[in-house]
């Protein structure tokens, strides 16, 4: 079963309803304690990092997620979830991520000067290399990203796949078992929702 | 490469789809889920519906047509979120925070807001911090006064007298995070886009710009494509009257080879 993290922050709903769609077992885990039950968790998010990150931390979540990555279970995040999984960020101010991966989360703007932000739209991805989250999925396929910020990964072999905004970036990563999309499978159609679906397939 | 997205816009009025002409002829056309429903199978890039109700009243009444009533806007989200995996975006009517969280709560990705923005700019501040600016779209009404776009409000019939450039700073400041641009004077007349203003529009903002209105034929979307970096292309009319005219609108914009989807 998926556990979908709810920590008050955004519209878990959709990411219920497309695992729904695909007939995949998975629940709402609104307290940590629901976490041990899982045998998988996605990390939505959407908004701020800081004020994500307060509320995982007060919850308790974020205690309860790192030792579920100790344990060799998948973990995908999603969005602003992704961008959780890291060391730390750099949006408004300097605060500390969940730690699972070492790197951080940077601002478009200092890079991206004549392009409108946030970026919101679709976009196509390059893969680096195969991966079984990517079954199916090949360089060109489009998702839909809507961030101002992104990820830059100490270790460039964790990023399965990129893509293009002024500057290269990590559209998918995986380290291990933890997984992570910039982009919201949930609403990027039939290439999203095959993700989704691999992520349910992994072991 | 980031794309150019191409939306249909539906116009909700109490629970039904409509057309929507000079913003006020509206004819009833159809069930909103199954439009949702059809739009889905075609891989549209995303969906806008703005609510367009004068009173607080969804029931719809064509039970004979297969149609089904829906009670609350609430309740149309909720049952268009889960059949459709592609951004959605609500507008209309939107007063309050609790107006904005209702939505979003119910499956919107985004909302959008217009009046209510405009007699209260704190709620674009309390909504970008609450759901953040990706979620805060500023949906704003003009007609052409004196050679300048001009900012109407409550459905197209309030002249705020406020010049569209000036409203749009105002809203990057408070922390909108795309705008959604309407000619009134071009909606429903099919005579294309009003590509002058949307090209002052995109320079003067770092925000993107989903423009609409004056849709007719499926070349007008290539035009404004050519000649403006638009973020979005939105229409309503057309998607609704010409025949799979979504997929024949991306074929067109790919082997003009334009950046879509």
């Amino acid at each position: 079963m998926i556990g979908i993290i709810n920590y008050g922050v955004g519209n878990l709903q959709s990411v219920k309803n497309s695992l729904d769609f695909l007939n995949i077992p998975n629940k709402i885990i609104k307290k940590p304690s629901g976490i041990t039950a899982c045998d998988k968790i996605i990390l939505p998010g959407v908004g701020a990092f800081g004020a994500a990150m307060d509320r995982l931390n007060n919850l308790g979540f974020a205690k309860k997620i790192q030792e579920f990555a100790d344990k060799k279970k998948p973990i995908l995040g999603i969005c602003l979830g992704m961008q959780l999984l890291f060391d730390k960020s750099e949006e408004y101010g300097s605060h500390q991520g969940l730690g699972l991966i070492k790197g951080k989360v940077l601002p478009f703007r200092k890079k991206v000067k004549n392009l409108p932000l946030p970026l919101i739209g679709w976009n196509d991805i390059t893969k680096n290399k195969p991966a079984p989250l990517l079954d199916g999925i090949e360089t060109g396929a489009s998702f839909y990203f809507v961030h101002s910020f992104y990820c830059k990964s100490a270790a460039a072999s964790i990023i399965l796949a990129s893509a293009k905004y002024g500057i290269s970036f990590p559209a998918i990563i995986q380290q291990g078992t933890v997984y992570g999309c910039q982009f919201h499978p949930e609403k990027s159609q039939t290439a999203g929702l095959k993700i989704l679906e691999n992520f349910h397939k992994l072991c | 490469m980031l794309k150019t997205r191409l939306i249909p816009v539906l116009y909700i009025k109490n629970g039904l789809i409509v057309r929507s002409e000079g913003f006020s002829y509206h004819q009833n056309i159809g069930n909103v889920v199954n439009e949702a429903h059809r739009y889905n199978e075609w891989g549209i890039d995303e969906l806008i519906y703005i609510d367009i109700s004068r009173e607080k009243y969804y029931d719809l009444r064509r039970d004979d047509h297969n149609v089904k009533s829906y009670n609350s806007i609430g309740n149309i989200i909720d049952e268009i979120a889960k059949v459709c995996f592609m951004p959605l975006t609500f507008g209309g009517g939107i007063r309050t925070i609790d107006d904005v969280s209702y939505r979003i709560e119910n499956g919107a990705d985004k909302i959008t807001l217009n009046t209510g923005a405009f007699e209260n700019p704190k709620l674009i501040t309390q909504a970008a911090e609450k759901y953040g600016s990706q979620a805060t779209v500023i949906s704003i009404d003009y007609k052409i006064i004196d050679d300048q776009p001009v900012v109407f409000t409550n459905f197209g019939q309030i002249n705020t007298g406020k010049s569209v450039f000036k409203w749009i700073k105002e809203c990057e400041d408070l922390g909108a995070g795309e705008i959604f641009l309407n000619s009134i004077d071009r909606d429903g007349r099919a005579n294309g886009y009003d590509i002058e203003t949307i090209g002052k529009v995109v320079t003067s903002t770092k925000l993107p710009v989903i423009a609409c209105g004056g849709a007719g034929e499926l070349n007008d979307f290539v035009d404004l494509a050519k000649k403006v970096p638009v973020s979005g292309i939105a229409a309503g009319n057309i998607f609704h009257f010409t025949e799979l005219s979504y997929p024949r609108a991306k074929t067109l914009l790919k082997k003009e080879k334009l950046n879509f989807r």
